[in-house]
Formats: C-alpha cells, sequence, structure tokens
C-alpha cells in the first residue's frame, strides 16, 4: 500500500466523495488558485532549466514536439469518424482533445518523478506549452475546413491569452528572466508547497471526474475503449519520440505521459468557442472521465515502465 | 419619487460566451450591463460552476424596449442553437431613465 502516494489518495477521496453525492466540494476560487499556482510553478521550473542551457540547442526538439502535435489529432479524426460513428464536428473536437495535453497529469508525473528521484528534463513544461496549440488548430480546420467564417483572431485570443498558455508563459519567462539563484526567494510558495497544492488540486479533479461519470453510461462502450486505447498507442509514439530525441528515461517517460495525455481546460474552452456545434459532454466525459483517471492511476508507471525497457533495449 | 418604465433583459448562459456577449451587446448599442457568476439546472443539464466548463452567467441589461427585442433576436439567432441559454425580459421602473437609453 505505501507505494501509492498520497496526492492518488486525494483524488480516489474525491471520486469517492462525488461518486457518494456528497456536499464536498472546493469553493471556485480556492480551484481556481490551486490550478493557478500549478500552472505557474510548472513554468518556473521549466524556465529555470531554460537559463541553464542555450536556448537555441532546443529548437530541434521544439520543432519535432509541435510537428507531433499537430500529427497526433490527425490520427485519431479517422477513427472517430468511421469507427465511433461520431459527426463530424464532435470527430474534431474529441480529436483536438487528445491532441492536446493536459496539465493536471503532466503535474502527477513530475510528483512520480520527483517521488522516485528519477532524473528528468526540467524544460518539459515548455514543451507542455508547445503541445497544447496545436491539437486546437487541426481541432478547427477538421470541422470547419479552411473557412473564411472562422474567426482566427477570436481563436488565437482564445489560445494564446487563455489562463493556461499565459500562466505557464509567465511562469517559463518569469523562472527564466531570474534563474535558479533569483527563484530562491519565492520557492516555499511555489516549490516546497507543490505536492501539497497538486493534493488539492486532484481532490477537486475527482470531485469533477465523478461528475463526469453519469454520461458514461449515456455514451458507451466506444468512449471507454477510445479514452483506454488512444492513451496507450501515444504513449508509444511519444516514447519512440523521446527516443528520437535523446532524453533520459524519466525525460521519455513524461514525453510520453504528455502525448497520452488529453487536455480539459484548454480544448474545452477554444472548442466552446470555435466548434460550437460539437458536443462538449463527449470529450469531456472521455478525456476526464476515462482518460485521466487512467493515466495517473495506472498510466504514469506503464510509460515509466515502457521508457526504462525501450532504453534498456537500445542501450 | 418619479419612476420611469423600462425593459430588463436577463440571459443566463455558459461562462464561456462572456467576452462575445460583451462584445454584441456593445456593438447594438447597449450602454452597460451587470454580470454575475450563475449555477443551476436546464435542458442542457446540470451546470454546477465547480469548474470552467460548466460555470454559468447570468447578464442583465436595462434599456428600452426597442433594443430589448433587437438584442433578444440576436442571441436566439446566434447562440441558441449550440449554446446553454435562457432569455427573459422583465418590466422595470429606474430613477434615471437617460443612464439606460440615449
Amino acid at each position: 500500500m505505501n507505494s501509492i502516494d498520497p496526492i492518488i489518495w486525494f483524488f480516489l477521496f474525491g471520486l469517492f466523495a462525488g461518486a457518494m453525492k456528497s456536499e464536498l466540494r472546493l469553493p471556485s476560487q480556492i480551484y481556481d488558485f490551486v490550478s493557478m499556482l500549478l500552472l505557474l510553478t510548472i513554468g518556473l521550473k521549466g524556465g529555470i532549466e531554460l537559463a541553464n542551457q542555450p536556448f537555441a540547442t532546443l529548437l530541434p526538439q521544439m520543432a519535432l514536439v509541435v510537428g507531433m502535435g499537430f500529427l497526433l489529432p490527425l490520427l485519431v479524426f479517422p477513427i472517430l469518424k468511421h469507427v465511433g460513428k461520431f459527426n463530424k464536428a464532435d470527430s474534431a473536437s474529441i480529436a483536438a482533445h487528445y491532441g492536446s495535453v493536459s496539465v493536471g497529469t503532466f503535474a502527477v508525473a513530475v510528483a512520480y518523478m520527483n517521488t522516485r528521484n528519477i532524473e528528468f528534463e526540467e524544460h518539459m513544461a515548455l514543451f507542455v506549452v508547445l503541445l497544447e496549440i496545436p491539437a486546437i488548430l487541426v481541432g478547427i480546420v477538421l470541422a470547419k475546413g479552411l473557412s473564411k467564417d472562422t474567426q482566427w483572431s477570436t481563436v488565437g485570443h482564445e489560445v494564446l491569452l487563455g489562463k493556461g498558455v499565459m500562466f505557464l508563459l509567465g511562469g517559463l519567462f518569469i523562472g527564466w528572466l531570474s534563474g535558479p539563484s533569483g527563484v530562491e526567494s519565492i520557492s516555499p510558495l511555489f516549490f516546497d508547497l507543490f505536492k501539497g497544492i497538486l493534493a488539492l488540486f486532484l481532490l477537486e479533479m475527482g470531485l469533477i471526474t465523478a461528475s463526469q461519470l453519469g454520461s458514461l453510461k449515456r455514451y458507451g462502450l466506444f468512449l471507454v475503449i477510445f479514452g483506454i486505447v488512444t492513451p496507450l498507442i501515444f504513449s508509444v509514439i511519444g516514447t519512440a519520440t523521446g527516443l528520437a530525441l535523446g532524453l533520459s528515461i524519466g525525460g521519455t517517460a513524461i514525453l510520453a505521459t504528455l502525448f497520452a495525455s488529453a487536455s480539459y481546460i484548454a480544448v474545452p474552452a477554444a472548442m466552446r468557442i470555435s466548434v460550437p456545434e460539437a458536443n462538449p459532454t463527449l470529450s469531456l466525459t472521455a478525456s476526464l472521465g476515462i482518460t485521466f483517471p487512467f493515466n495517473i492511476l495506472l498510466g504514469i508507471p506503464l510509460y515509466h515502465w515502457l521508457a526504462s525497457s525501450a532504453q534498456n533495449i537500445l542501450v | 419619487m418619479n419612476n420611469h418604465k423600462t425593459k430588463l433583459l436577463t440571459v443566463i448562459t455558459e461562462a464561456a460566451l462572456e467576452s462575445r456577449l460583451i462584445n454584441d451587446i456593445e456593438q447594438l448599442g447597449g450602454l452597460g450591463y451587470t454580470i454575475t457568476n450563475a449555477r443551476g439546472k436546464g435542458s442542457r443539464g446540470l451546470r454546477s460552476g465547480s469548474w470552467e466548463a460548466n460555470a454559468n452567467i447570468r447578464i442583465e441589461v436595462i434599456c428600452g424596449p426597442e433594443l430589448v427585442n433587437q438584442l433578444a433576436e440576436h442571441l436566439q439567432r446566434k447562440y441558441y442553437d449550440n449554446y446553454a441559454m435562457v432569455t427573459f425580459t422583465s418590466d422595470v421602473e429606474v430613477l434615471r431613465p437617460t443612464k439606460f437609453s440615449d
């Protein structure tokens, strides 16, 4: 029992309380505060790492990661449309969710590595930002074609100035400009409290996940299978990409986790505005009700095993 | 006390629409609005407001009858198909009519 991280218990606790229809809930301002702290902390950590190395050496890695961000939604779109029998808008929206990433899942993966003292490249935080955006653009184009009706300036505003990307980028820049010694004075709030904050965040995520489970029955088996098989396949692609980039075992496992994760903040907001005819319940049920719990409970240890086995075979 | 009759438009909808609705109201000539967070249940299910994707807002606009109709028709045409939205109008009395319509 000791191998289960306490933060995972917080998630299960939230799930249980939600399923039991308990009155429990985090006040929404607290939830906003907690997710803001997580985003800033992740950004700061990545930024400090960027200060340690010349930015230009990362450009090829960044280009490949962005390329994969465009590719992933294209892989699942035909499956959703032809096997899942969803209409074009729903297929495009779900594909965008799965092509993008979940910051919460990333934070749990980071905590997993820290607990086990596994080294990983801290600039993974930069990849979170890079992977968040391309899938949204692909999703909109898949749903609407390259039509003139799409208000790209509104989309751009929504995506780039949305809470998730702005906090991450803000943290990255502040960490980058301040460097490791500069950030020391604020580290008690951002770094020392990271796991406690993550625990509260996961408690609320458990409650939110429980609220999605009701819609699962309505949308059936395909979404459940899709929500588990997609992260498994994407994690293999992520592992291969991590190896191609020459990342460490920890870095490869985190990249695999990022590929496997599905968005539930940035993409739903962007899809709501840009592809309003897509049913938001479908994509959120899959990404939050199935993929998020699958990844944090089983996925991350599995992707870690996958990354270390792959590295061992190659070495 | 000198009361003037005018109209109140109330819109309860998804928080995701906030910036677009503000834009619409201003473009059509509304002079002001009040927005509050809301939660509740309707034909599109429970909107508990516990996080971004199921947060609701309530927008209130006080203005003359013509603009109220224009706004209501615009909202119906543009948003009713794809968004959770409830709109209703009511008669209200205000003390300073010039504050709410030109």
